[in-house]
């Protein structure tokens, strides 16, 4: 060992120490900034997007009628004398509409300005009429003020206080009339909860989106919740090690970075095309996002499993119980809260997801609300994909509140999930 | 007498109480080890030549307290062993000397510990310099995933202590020397460091902590992990290293303690019971504490 | 009769099965359970589950078969003038045959031989309808049957119904490789037929892509372009840029939280971060679509520079706020991987925080950081909603970010959203790319993993 004196003193090391001090601890400083600026960055455009999408969309829950006093005359709602059912189901309430928009505005008498008079209300106003008649058949024969839902222009025009809509200078002279008199004012969008979709955008609603995507996830559910368990069963307590298993899990841990879009496309080739399989339904939707969803299953379910102590396993074994009886009785049991929270986030996943959809057909323009798995339907995130796409500007406020319904959703699932973890977490 | 006793609300006669008081007193005192003294055994301070001296240090972890009113003197240029059973506080003691408490959250260190007259936990103390000053060898041997060259340069090239190629290579043989490992490894200064042995990482380590001429090395079981060979080595090493470094070296072998160290310090749930000269603390303990550890019976 | 009536059907049966096999077995041993080899139910089980599974297996073949059968069926007795040579017009043919057998005549008189084939498809239809309960309901009957005669006290019931379960749970397991079988031989298949049309060179090094063509001439050939390299440059454009926003970001915060941010901030950031990674896609695109490309382009206008309303940027600026908790994630796992003797060695050299993370823990987890932003790569060129409503559809082979740019999952959604008529190069030009996407993603995904593995083993 050589003894030779160190080549640099402990006072010239102090004094280097203390000359780059300052600039070290600058630098240090800046990393730190510059982390807490990439998580504002972070968490301002969660923020920004979320706040922005909120203001777009808050409108769309809120929709503007005009006030006409409708003269429901027998004549007109049961030309042949019998006020019955039949007779007030069947009756043109359209026209009445039409008559009460002219008794209203009595100056308007060219055709063109007619036609651009019967634009203020919306096209389903006389849908409103007959559920009100049918529901009040008393009404019949009386002259009644009522509030109809106005066309989306309107609604547009009188949300904005007159920016952007495309109105002509009558219609707005009109509709100031109407404000000034107080005959227009913003009802509960109760339509938008209750309706299909529609080229209308005042009368267009989330109802089929919803219930297509509740069918389409049901199917997921029903199919990827015993899919998954089985899956992470057999993997976690009973695979031997050996390259069939490997070969599985390499398959697993791949198709759950597969893009979302090629599984759209195997949908296509093998449920529609070989399978002739019903397009547009929820079937086949559920299906291709089953296979999407299980390797999320699969993975959660065998850390829920991997998490179970082996002293369960090894008391039930040594009880006399079978590997099965061990797996289905005791382990299983203590490993379902985890996979029930996996198998939430999983269906909450397929719940967002959109582009593998669009490929099997969910992107077909579909008015009535489906009634089973196989009716062609369309899903929530595809009705925004549609509604964004729409050139007239109502239905972008029509979106927005379809996304924060969509939000809603995944957010109530998430919750659900943390609150199922939260209550059944266990530390062994 | 016979109504109070049956029912059973009268005073206890004093034969009784007497009984009960002994009882319990009687109890730990046969089958434990007595309670660490208030005061610490010993020579827990020295007259001169002190390097680094602690006065009154309560470490807590949140709510729980781990070091209680420690207060000792190290000397200069010798080896001073932290010995004690496994929980004792030694670890989290030594770790006070060179601020590595403040990585840990909840950690709050009281009372007042100076190097060279200097408080080291004075608000205006910075760390960076103080650990210049005070190295730190640590359990398992951590090298980082570095060459062997790289590793012992990384203290030089942090603080700047080298203003060309050759300086540093200077620094980089004299350290590895001094830790008795250049002869092994002076061909293959390029290799990383974690595919050294065991007993040559640790060298490596101690060679990384020596580069930037710290006045303190301490060492935290730096053996542990080591076989006897090479834990022979470092051994060798510590007192070579002595003329130059103060040094503190926690361990839990007394035999390591009785031959690197020149005084010894004896903990006990978190307590200093005992300091003196090592031979002392090894023939002569007074404390019936560190008798009953030197002689084996807790550990 | 309804297939969810036959189910229903088939499970009564089933529960019947199970308390026949029961019973019939305890009668067998007079009741004393200790005379059966396993638990009385375990032989319940096993009638089950011969009377269920066989015929629940011939319903979901004849049910997902039984249309494709009978088209084969038809079309081969048709007169072989009505057969068509593409298999284009074969399909539509099929379909006029399918819609007069539904009635539905469409426009136009019929060919009475086309009558004849929807008079033909309808009958063999009512066939199959009145074959399948009784075939399903009689092999459910008989494997009860065959149960039951199977069984005695020391029939090893539990085993035999154990070894069921156990395949299907291979069978479950083994689900994941039929899935990349079924994505590998459903779009192998289509793009090799394209690939007949057209060249794989053209396909792969061609600098044009404008599939209309071949629709507007109305031929079914070589006459559109397929140069896949406008639509790859565009792709990898936009997922740069993703990268760019997304690496920086997410790689800063996770260091941020993982060695400065106290326990209570990681505690509250951390989830908030991730919410970001449970926004659906469409959200992503509507909110690019509709807020930050026209914010971009008024910055960019600002500026004085032509920016385009469906810009590369504004794509991949979204999509990189995406990947953000991707890559944030991933790089926390492989930061706290790194032991922390390494770093409490850094700092007890009197090394800064900053000094630390830069110079011990990054170069240690490097491995894992490359595999993660591989994986976040994969992520940005699979991506598709965002594309398809804030990118544009026009092909364009630029450098310039503030152009409109197209990308393959672009391409794939415009070429089969709408009207299809299969085995038109442009049907199928879509599973070419989509092979292209697939292979891609797979390279990427795999090599990560690799990398990641190494990683991880180097340190466990």
């Amino acid at each position: 060992m050589s003894k030779k004196r160190s080549p640099i003193k402990r006072r010239a090391v102090r004094e280097a120490v203390a000359a780059n001090l300052e600039r070290r601890h600058r630098r240090d400083r800046r990393l730190r900034r510059m982390g807490l600026a990439a998580i504002v960055i972070g968490l301002g455009f969660l923020a920004f997007m979320f706040v922005s999408i909120a203001v777009l969309g808050y409108g769309a829950f809120r929709q503007t009628h005009i006030r006409l006093e409708v003269n429901f005359e027998k004549a007109e709602l049961a030309p042949d004398g019998k006020v019955d059912k039949k007779a007030l189901a069947q009756a043109d309430y359209q026209r009445l509409v039409k008559r009460a928009l002219r008794e209203r505005f009595p100056q308007v008498r060219k055709h063109r300005l007619k036609r651009q008079l019967y634009h203020l209300v919306s096209s389903g106003a006389g849908y409103r009429l007959r559920d009100l008649v049918l529901a009040h058949p008393r009404w019949v024969g009386s002259r009644r003020k009522v509030w109809l839902p106005a066309d989306d222009d309107v609604d547009v025009w009188f949300k904005h206080h007159g920016a952007g809509a495309r109105l002509t200078k009558a219609q707005q002279e009109w509709l100031a009339s109407l404000q000034e008199r107080g005959e227009m004012r913003t009802f509960f969008n109760s339509d938008f909860f209750r309706n299909g979709d529609s080229r209308e955008p005042e009368q267009a609603g989330i109802l089929g989106a919803l219930v297509g995507s509740f069918y389409t996830l049901l199917v997921t559910l029903g199919l990827s919740l015993p899919l998954g368990i089985a899956a992470a069963i057999y993997l976690e307590e009973f695979a031997p090690k050996n390259r069939w298993t490997d070969f599985i899990e390499v398959n697993i841990n791949n198709l759950a970075a597969v893009p979302s879009i090629v599984f759209g496309l195997l949908g296509l080739a093998v449920f529609l095309d070989f399978f002739g399989m019903p397009r547009s339904s929820p079937l086949v939707g559920g299906l291709v996002l089953t296979l999407m969803t299980l390797p999320t299953l699969i993975i959660a379910g065998r850390a829920a499993l991997k998490s179970v102590p082996p002293s369960i396993r090894e008391a039930a074994l040594g009880l006399g119980a079978s590997r099965m009886q061990a797996v289905f009785h005791h382990v299983l049991p203590l490993a379902m809260p985890g996979m029930l929270t996996g198998t939430i986030i999983g269906m909450a996943q397929a719940l967002g997801e959109t582009a593998p959809l669009l490929m099997i057909g969910m992107v077909a323009f579909i008015v009535d609300v489906p009634h089973g798995v196989l009716d062609p339907a369309t899903v929530l995130p595809v009705q925004i994909y549609l509604w964004a796409d729409s050139p007239e500007r109502a239905f972008l406020e029509k979106t927005a509140a379809a996304i924060l319904v969509l939000l809603a959703f995944l957010v109530l699932m998430n919750l659900a999930a943390i609150w199922l973890r939260r209550k059944f977490e266990r530390r062994w | 007498m016979t109504a109070s006793l049956t029912t059973g609300q009268g005073p206890a006669t004093d034969e009784q109480a007497a009984f009960m008081a002994a009882l319990d007193a009687s109890a730990p005192r046969k089958e434990e080890p007595a309670a660490a003294p208030e005061k610490t055994v010993g020579v827990p301070f020295l007259e001169k030549k002190v390097t680094l001296s602690a006065r009154h240090v309560n470490v807590f972890y949140g709510a729980k307290q781990a070091i209680f009113d420690v207060s000792i003197d190290i000397g200069k240029h010798e080896v001073t062993a932290f010995i004690g059973p496994s929980g004792c506080g030694k670890s989290t003691f030594l770790r006070c000397f060179n601020r590595m408490n403040d990585t840990i959250d909840d950690c709050r260190v009281e009372g007042e510990i100076r190097l060279d007259g200097e408080e080291i936990y004075a608000p205006e103390v910075d760390v960076v310099p103080l650990r210049a000053r005070v190295g730190m060898v640590f359990q398992k041997p951590n090298p980082f995933p570095k060459s062997i060259y790289e590793n012992v340069a990384y203290g030089p090239r942090l603080h700047g202590l080298f203003s060309s190629r050759g300086e540093l290579d200077d620094l980089v043989e004299h350290s590895l020397r001094r830790a008795g490992l250049w002869e092994e490894v002076k061909d293959r200064l390029d290799a990383p460091g974690t595919g050294l042995s065991g007993g040559q990482q640790q060298r490596l380590c101690i060679a990384r902590a020596i580069a930037i001429q710290p006045e303190v090395i301490l060492m935290d079981e730096p053996c542990s992990a080591l076989d006897p060979i090479a834990t022979a080595k470092v051994e060798e090493l510590i007192d070579e290293l002595r003329r130059k470094y103060t040094i503190i070296i926690v361990t839990h072998s007394m035999q390591q303690a009785a031959r690197v160290s020149q005084r010894t310090a004896y903990f006990h749930l978190g307590r200093l019971v005992e300091v003196d000269r090592t031979d002392k603390i090894f023939t002569n303990p007074a404390h019936e504490l560190t008798e009953a550890y030197i002689t084996g019976r807790f550990g | 009769m309804s297939v969810t009536l036959l189910f229903i059907l088939l499970s009564i049966l089933s529960l019947v099965a199970y308390w026949l096999g029961r019973r019939t077995v305890l009668v067998m041993a007079a009741g004393n359970h200790r005379r059966l080899h396993s638990l009385p139910r375990h032989y319940g089980y096993y009638v089950a589950m011969l009377t269920m599974l066989p015929a629940l297996l011939l319903l979901v073949l004849w049910v997902s078969l039984d249309q494709t059968f009978i088209t084969k069926l038809v079309v081969a007795e048709l007169p072989p003038a009505l057969v068509p040579d593409s298999g284009a017009r074969l399909s539509l043919l099929v379909n006029d045959i399918r819609n007069l057998a539904a009635g539905n005549p469409g426009s136009g008189a019929v060919d009475p031989a086309l009558q004849a084939a929807a008079a033909h498809y309808r009958r063999l239809t009512q066939i199959s309808h009145l074959l399948l309960p009784a075939a399903v309901l009689l092999l459910a009957v008989s494997g009860t049957a065959l149960g039951l005669k199977l069984i005695h006290p020391d029939h090893r019931a539990r085993p035999a119904v154990e070894r069921v379960i156990r395949w299907g749970l291979i069978l479950s397991a083994s689900l994941a490789i039929l899935t990349t079988l079924g994505i590998v031989l459903s779009v192998l298949f289509e793009a090799l037929r394209f690939f007949h049309q057209v060249p794989l060179a053209d396909f792969l090094f061609g600098l044009e892509w404008s599939p209309q063509i071949a629709i507007r001439a109305d031929q079914v050939g070589s006459s559109g372009a397929f140069g896949v390299v406008p639509l790859f440059t565009g792709t990898l454009m936009i997922a740069a840029i993703a990268l760019l926003v997304a690496v920086p970001v997410g790689l800063l915060s996770a260091i941020y939280l993982g060695e400065f941010a106290s326990r209570r901030m990681r505690a509250w950031v951390k989830p908030l971060l991730e919410i970001l990674a449970g926004v659906p896609t469409v959200v992503y695109g509507f909110f690019a679509a509709l807020v930050v490309a026209p914010l971009v382009r008024a910055a960019g206008e600002a500026l004085g520079l032509e920016v385009s309303s469906e810009s590369a940027l504004a794509a991949g600026l979204v999509m990189g706020i995406m990947i953000i908790p991707f890559v944030s994630s991933l790089s926390d796992d492989v930061i706290n991987a790194v032991p922390n003797a390494l770093r409490d060695g850094s700092l007890a050299m009197g090394a800064t925080r900053a000094e630390t993370i830069l110079r011990v823990v990054l170069p240690a987890a490097l491995p894992g950081i490359v595999g993660g932003v591989l994986l976040a790569a994969s992520r940005a060129i699979g991506e598709t909603m965002i594309v398809v409503m804030a990118a544009g559809v026009g092909a364009r082979l630029t450098a310039n970010p503030l152009e409109s740019v197209t990308t393959i999952t672009v391409q794939i959604v415009t070429l089969l959203v709408g009207d299809q008529e299969f085995d038109s190069p442009k049907t199928l030009a879509a599973f070419a790319l989509g092979l292209l996407l697939f292979v891609a993603t797979l390279l990427l995904n795999v090599l990560a993993l690799y990398v990641v593995r190494k990683y991880r083993e180097a340190y466990e």
